[in-house]
């Protein structure tokens, strides 16, 4: 039994083997499914999330290294009233997504990104993104959206 | 289950025989099978009903809140509640291409619906409702172009009735704007209003209904966000991989590594016993690499326990019938026979050894060769492959990310000895198709595991599952030649195209090159043959098949003549156009020169393909026809001295007809252009004794965000019906790349992967 705060709750654990990655805790014992697993070996980043406000690839990521941390979600990001992060907003009003397979992990680094450095460059993005592989080549609009959410956050056109 | 005790080459070829009848299926879907549909269920009721069964628990409940609600169905595409809910049912499925949007806009374009206001569902899997239900070929825009239109018409025709019949006025005296019907004298009602009225009247035939004229359109064409990206952007359950169902159980299924091994011994004792394992067991199969294969079926209490369980799996394989299939081989066969000539004959006009070989014409004709090659490749969805299936009350129910279900409850079906009516299939979100997912091979062994145990079953592939067990591209190899006359014209073309076979026969799936194959109907010679290598990988449709590998070839070669002729490669290939025409009237997927010769004209222009740049930079451009899409690229890009490449921007210039929905047109676009690059930079597949020897995405490497350029799309929005676009932009990506790393350096791609070559990103 462990127990580690998720997307600002103290969630309880139990009966799971302490070397499962935090992947799977979320989506098959937590039932978080918007994390998604699509190599399980830190290459492809669907399945990022934030440890203590840092980017992390949950597929190689202990549950035993996230107890007793604070994990933040896909199903975190909007505000308590459902208001969603303007990355979120930005992801729909350029219309990123296409399969959509990829954008949980993409928001998570790009969360992550804007947090550390809440106006960015094209460069800034590029080096944040680049463990985020998307399948359908959604990478331009991605960029698009992060300048917007930025712009956005900073209260500037 | 039958063993199939044939051997290798007999199950392969059963196999490719199954793909290359499905694609027939895919590409042959006509409009009169939905419109046979259509009628059909023209006046059918009870849709609420009949969906309840099928529709998610969720979306059932809402649409069917009040079952007392009589729902105005006048088909199978949507229905009007009473309290003005429009619920719009998107018969394919969502794979990444935005169907469910383009869909849904089609018939809320012709009902006047209110677009925000619309509930846009994924209908239930029901051939005799829809016809085929899946997505393949960027057949599903012109398939049901008519039949969506006809279904918004009719519906807000009998709603117009109804409200004039109400008001007692003529029918030409009312309109519609945003689900409201308006009298010319300032009476209004609602859409809902008017459900019950409505419902009592007889469905018009749809071909007495007036169609919106294009330039009354007020939504299509204009750039919409995909109905499902709130979802998306909130991590909601969409895709197959997040189905959850109470008591649910987790698989995996481990099949042979070298294609069409059969398990002989495991240690499931010892896998039994491990943490968290249900159960393990062996499936025999029915042989068939598209159904179900031998293997090991582990049932856990997590996907996790079933992954590590699967680490400790030990299998004897018999091998003895398993494929041996080695690249290094392939490539040295592949090129013995390029010295000879084709085996086959596909096509011969006019007399191309006169034009490229007789001596006597060396003062007015110059000829060359070339030999171009492209490898295996894989689709690598980003979603694994994977599948939920549960056996309950004599019913196989099953939630699905596939791009063919219909054909799933077929398979399905035979395979388990099931009537197709107690298969049940849930059409899912699904994360990335480009073909993989015609194939229902993953379905089918989660009908199979599930068929043996009592509760729910998630199966689910690990990437490395998926890499080793995909119907990939196919490799080719083509030994050309062409020939120019002395005005630097191209006159005569050969093409000795080395593709792979399963059955010894024919070309294996995505290895089929046709007698109308570009340049072969536009010159006065050609010539197109074709060998065959014995192979035992399975072999598929990817985005744009044959296309996605062709136009690199042919494309390319084209250039390197232009280049020979000492001719701009733009008016090379206006030339090569000639005057504007359709080689097929009326056929909408026969090219139509005219149609080439204006996107070409546009990648040059907004490509700025004339203006200079500096040395080490420089464009490329290419043309190809796929799929009914003319589409020409200019690539812009830098090389360093070491190699070392920068792909700066991308113009991509396509005529599809009419848009649907910018926003989704451009997205395709752009991503077959991201796809195009991911594919030459560094993809390959290799294969030694029958076993792919990529396993991840480390060894097999898609392109990343620092790597995409800047891509920017237009369109020629001609007078002709929409076709599909997600497959026309990709061919064309690949040669205008490679065309402009010769502008750059000199230096001729002549095979595939650019990374083999020595080729980095910068
Ligand atoms: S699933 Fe974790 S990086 Fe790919
Ligand atoms: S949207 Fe499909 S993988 Fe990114």
């Amino acid at each position: 039994m462990t127990s580690l705060t998720i997307n600002g709750k103290l969630i309880t654990v139990n009966d799971v083997d302490m070397s499962t990655p935090l992947l799977w805790v979320l989506r098959d014992h937590l039932g978080l499914v918007g994390t998604k697993y699509g190599c399980g070996i830190a290459q492809c980043g669907a399945c990022t999330v934030q440890l203590n406000g840092t980017p992390i690839r949950s597929c190689s990521v202990p549950l035993a290294t996230a107890s007793g941390q604070s994990v933040t979600t896909i199903e975190g990001l909007a505000d308590e009233t459902g208001k969603l992060h303007p990355l979120q907003q930005a992801w729909i009003d350029h219309d990123v997504p296409q399969c959509g397979y990829c954008q949980a992990g993409q928001i998570m680094s790009a969360a992550a990104l804007l947090k550390k450095k809440p106006r960015p460059t094209d460069e800034d993005i590029d080096n944040a993104m680049s463990g985020n592989i998307c399948r359908c080549g959604t990478y331009q609009r991605i960029r698009a959206a992060i300048h917007t959410a930025a712009s956005k956050m900073e209260g500037t056109p | 289950m039958n063993m199939q005790h044939s051997n290798l080459s007999t199950v392969r070829a059963n196999d490719d025989a199954q793909i290359h009848a499905l694609m027939n299926q895919v590409l042959g879907e006509t409009v009169t099978i939905s419109r046979r549909a259509f009628f059909k269920h023209a006046g059918w009721a009870g849709a609420g009903l009949v969906l309840a069964f099928y529709v998610d628990e969720a979306s059932a409940k809402t649409s069917n809140r009040d079952s007392n609600e009589q729902l105005f169905s006048p088909n199978a595409y949507l229905n009007i509640a009473p309290n003005g809910t429009i619920t719009v049912y998107s018969k394919g499925p969502e794979i990444g291409q935005g169907i469910k949007t383009a869909f849904a806009l089609i018939i809320a374009e012709e009902l006047d619906a209110d677009w925000q206001a619309l509930r846009i569902e994924q209908a239930p899997i029901d051939q005799s409702l829809y016809g085929w239900q899946g997505a393949g070929g960027s057949t599903s825009i012109p398939n049901n172009w008519d039949v969506l239109r006809q279904a918004g018409a009719v519906t807000r025709f009998m709603l117009i009735t109804a409200a004039a019949n109400k008001w007692k006025v003529r029918v030409d005296e009312c309109h519609t704007k945003n689900a409201v019907v308006y009298c010319s004298d300032g009476r209004s009602l609602s859409y809902g209003a008017l459900a019950n009225d409505a419902a009592k009247l007889a469905v018009p035939d749809a071909k007495t209904v007036k169609l919106k004229d294009r330039k009354e359109y007020a939504l299509l064409g204009k750039r919409h966000s995909g109905v499902d990206n709130n979802k998306v952007v909130t991590g909601q359950s969409l895709f197959g991989i997040d189905t959850v169902l109470p008591n649910m159980q987790y698989a995996i299924y481990q099949k042979c590594p070298a294609f069409g091994g059969v398990v002989k011994a495991a240690n499931l004792d010892e896998i039994r016993a491990l943490a968290g394992v249900k159960d393990v067991f062996v499936l025999e199969g029915n042989g068939q690499a598209t159904e179900l294969l031998s293997g090991v079926a582990i049932i856990a209490t997590s996907t996790w326990a079933a992954f590590k369980a699967k680490q400790q799996l030990q299998i004897e394989w018999d091998e003895s019938r398993a494929s041996k299939d080695n690249w290094q081989t392939f490539i040295q066969q592949a090129s013995e026979l390029a010295k000879q000539p084709g085996k086959e004959n596909i096509a011969d006009v006019g007399n191309v050894d006169d034009k490229i070989f007789d001596n006597a014409k060396k003062t007015t004709t110059s000829s060359f060769a070339a030999y171009y090659s492209y490898p295996f490749i894989s689709h690598a969805t980003l979603e694994p492959q994977n599948c939920t299936a549960w056996y309950h009350d004599g019913v196989m129910e099953i939630w699905a990310p596939t791009q063919n279900a219909t054909q799933a409850i077929q398979q399905v079906a035979k395979l388990l000895d099931l009537a197709p009516e107690k298969i049940h299939i849930h059409q899912t979100r699904v994360g990335g198709g480009f073909g993989r997912r015609l194939m229902n091979d993953y379905v089918c062994e989660a009908a199979a595991i599930a068929k043996r145990v009592s509760v729910p079953v998630k199966l689910t592939w690990t990437r490395e599952d998926d890499m080793a067990h995909d119907f990939y591209r196919v490799a080719g190899f083509h030994a050309l030649r062409g020939a120019l006359d002395d005005q630097g014209k191209l006159i005569a073309w050969d093409d000795h195209f080395i593709t792979f076979t399963a059955d010894g026969k024919k070309p294996i799936s995505g290895g089929e090159m046709s007698a109308d194959e570009f340049p072969g109907q536009l010159l006065p010679n050609f010539r197109l043959t074709q060998s065959l290598i014995q192979s035992g990988t399975p072999c598929g449709p990817l985005r744009a098949p044959r296309s996605n590998a062709v136009a690199f070839v042919v494309q390319s070669f084209i250039h390197e003549l232009a280049v020979a002729a000492k001719r701009d490669h733009v008016e090379f290939l206006l030339d090569i156009m000639g005057q504007p025409r359709w080689l097929k009237p009326g056929n909408i997927r026969a090219l139509n020169t005219g149609r080439a010769a204006d996107v070409i004209r546009l990648a040059a222009d907004k490509g700025e393909w004339n203006r200079s740049l500096p040395k080490g930079r420089a464009r490329g451009i290419a043309f190809h026809f796929s799929h009914a899409g003319h589409v020409a690229i200019v690539v812009e890009l830098s090389v360093s001295a070491n190699k070392q490449l920068t792909v700066h921007h991308v113009t991509v210039a396509a005529d599809v007809g009419l848009i649907i929905n910018m926003s989704g047109a451009e997205a395709q676009a752009q991503g077959a252009v991201i796809d195009g690059l991911s594919n030459m930079f560094a993809q390959q597949i290799t294969l030694q004794n029958g076993r792919v020897q990529q396993s991840n995405f480390d060894q097999y490497e898609l392109l990343r965000m620092p790597h995409a350029p800047q891509v920017d799309v237009h369109f020629i929005q001609t007078e002709y019906n929409p076709t599909g676009l997600g497959e026309p932009a990709l061919p064309p990506l690949i040669p205008a790349v490679c065309n402009a790393i010769f502008n750059a350096t000199g230096e001729r791609v002549r095979t595939l992967p650019l990374s083999k070559l020595g080729y980095t990103w910068t």
